[in-house]
């Protein structure tokens, strides 16, 4: 724990020799806070979920004494490797397009007889849920996203998505294209991805799950975009709702290609 | 050569047909009830924040088509924008600049971790540029540096510059920035502020 105290300190420090140096381009702030992130990329606490989550995937458990070790992630029983680049997916036993941490829930049912509580970040179930996608992300590792779109369903959440990415409303007006729709630009330092440009949606989408310094927590991609919806000044989005699997099928089908960083390291 | 020609365009006549299953209204609707379904109230985020007035309708489309909004679209919706613009009571304009830098730098509010009742911030410099001193700040808005000293603090400047605070929408249709009076973001005294941050010739955006 103690290393991760030191990690927030040493963030903190390269964050206020930022601000309160002489007015730096937006390119150098960045590269501040990319050199951090490349300081403590070698060491990211998102190793110990990872380490867990591998455990929870061949450890007994449940009702039905069974591990996971013969859950569909997409790819077939019981393969891992490629399979967090390949979600959202439309699979036959749900006839459902489920992304990650929900077909973990189907999985944890299927298999181990769990009926997964998971509704809420990182309470009950959900913690488990947040291992298990940070070991089954790292698996997938350098691979190219390639998020399927050759069922009717894939190609209806992506369309879904894209409508919903331009979706204005709220006391705000936000959109999710208000911040991530063009190149270049930032909120306060914050650098923001063009959601809707391969390369910054390929990289986005597969920066979750992330280890965040500044809560030391780790945030899957349902959670990360319940953050934004939430600045967004939207009502509170459910956990695995249409709304979050259109918009992920949205970013990972136009980040096709782009080599997968999960699980990476946050501020 | 002739029937391969053939062959292939009715192939593709198929495969067309095939992609579109769904019209796109159909797609917009999809998107429409999954949005209703997906959100549910949260504190003070209550359900009905999903729904899209006119101009977010329009704006909306335009943005996800890539094809902006007609002329004569643009000047209907903006005029309706422009009539709920409300001047100060007191026909006084300009508050206290200090007050107003104060609210610029506060980006919080409205969202369902904020208390009810709590003030909203006016999260100026998430998108702008405004005082010299201050070198975080956002890109997504131009640059208010100068904003007055470039400007001049005329009654056309003046009243420009409040109805842009208050309704954006109104000079712009599809522009990003919020409403802020019109959707009751903030007070007319906290606008009174943002004006004097931006035009007082002592404030300083305006050294």
């Amino acid at each position: 724990m103690t290393t991760f105290k030191f990690r927030q300190v040493a963030f903190a420090v390269a964050i206020s020799a930022v601000a309160v140096g002489p007015a730096l381009a937006q390119t150098d702030a960045e590269k501040a806070i990319d050199r951090y992130r490349e300081l403590v990329a070698d060491g990211n606490p998102a190793e110990l979920w990872e380490a867990k989550g591998e455990d929870l995937w061949k450890k007994k458990r449940g009702p039905k004494n069974a591990s996971l070790e013969k859950c569909d992630l997409g790819l077939g029983a019981g393969v891992v490797k490629g399979a967090y680049v390949s979600l959202p997916r439309y699979f036959e036993d749900t006839k459902k397009v489920q992304d990650l941490e929900t077909r973990l829930v189907t999985c944890m049912e299927q298999h181990q007889g769990i009926k997964a509580k998971a509704s809420s970040y990182n309470r009950d179930d959900h913690k488990d849920i947040i291992s298990l996608v940070a070991w089954i992300a790292s698996e997938s590792r350098g691979m190219p996203v390639n998020v399927p779109q050759s069922h009717p369903e894939e190609q209806r959440y992506y369309e879904m998505g894209k409508r919903i990415f331009f979706y204005r409303a709220g006391p705000y007006d936000f959109a999710c294209a208000t911040c991530h729709a063009e190149d270049g630009k930032r909120i306060r330092l914050q650098g923001l991805p063009n959601l809707t440009q391969n390369e910054p949606a390929g990289k986005a989408f597969t920066s979750w799950p992330a280890y965040r310094v500044s809560n030391s927590q780790v945030w899957p991609m349902q959670k990360r975009l319940e953050d934004c919806f939430r600045q967004q000044r939207f009502p509170y989005v459910e956990f695995g709702s249409d709304v979050t699997i259109a918009l992920s099928s949205y970013m990972g089908v136009n980040g096709k290609g782009v080599k997968s960083l999960a699980p990476t390291i946050k501020r | 050569m002739k029937k391969t020609t053939f062959l292939i365009a009715g192939v593709s006549v198929v495969l067309a047909g095939c992609a579109t299953m769904y019209s796109a209204a159909d797609y917009q609707k999809m998107a429409k009830d999954a949005v209703s379904a997906s959100f549910s109230e949260k504190g003070i985020a209550k359900k009905d924040r999903i729904n899209q007035d006119a101009v977010n309708l329009a704006c909306s489309q335009a943005d996800m088509t890539g094809t902006p909004l007609s002329g004569d679209a643009t000047r209907k919706l903006e005029g309706a924008e422009f009539a709920t613009i409300k001047y100060p009571a007191d026909g006084k304009f300009l508050g206290d600049w200090k007050a107003g830098e104060k609210l610029a730098q506060d980006g919080r509010g409205s969202t369902y971790s904020d208390k009810p009742g709590s003030a909203n911030g006016g999260n100026c410099y998430n998108c702008h540029q405004i005082s010299k001193a201050e070198i975080s700040y956002g890109t997504l808005g131009p640059s208010l540096y100068n904003y007055g000293k470039l400007r001049g603090n005329s009654e056309a400047v003046v009243k420009y510059t409040w109805g842009k605070i208050y309704n954006a929408k109104a000079f712009n249709a599809c522009t990003n920035m919020p409403r802020f009076g019109h959707q009751g973001i903030l007070t007319e005294a906290q606008m009174k502020d943002l004006m004097a941050l931006l035009l007082d010739p002592n404030s300083p955006v305006n050294q």
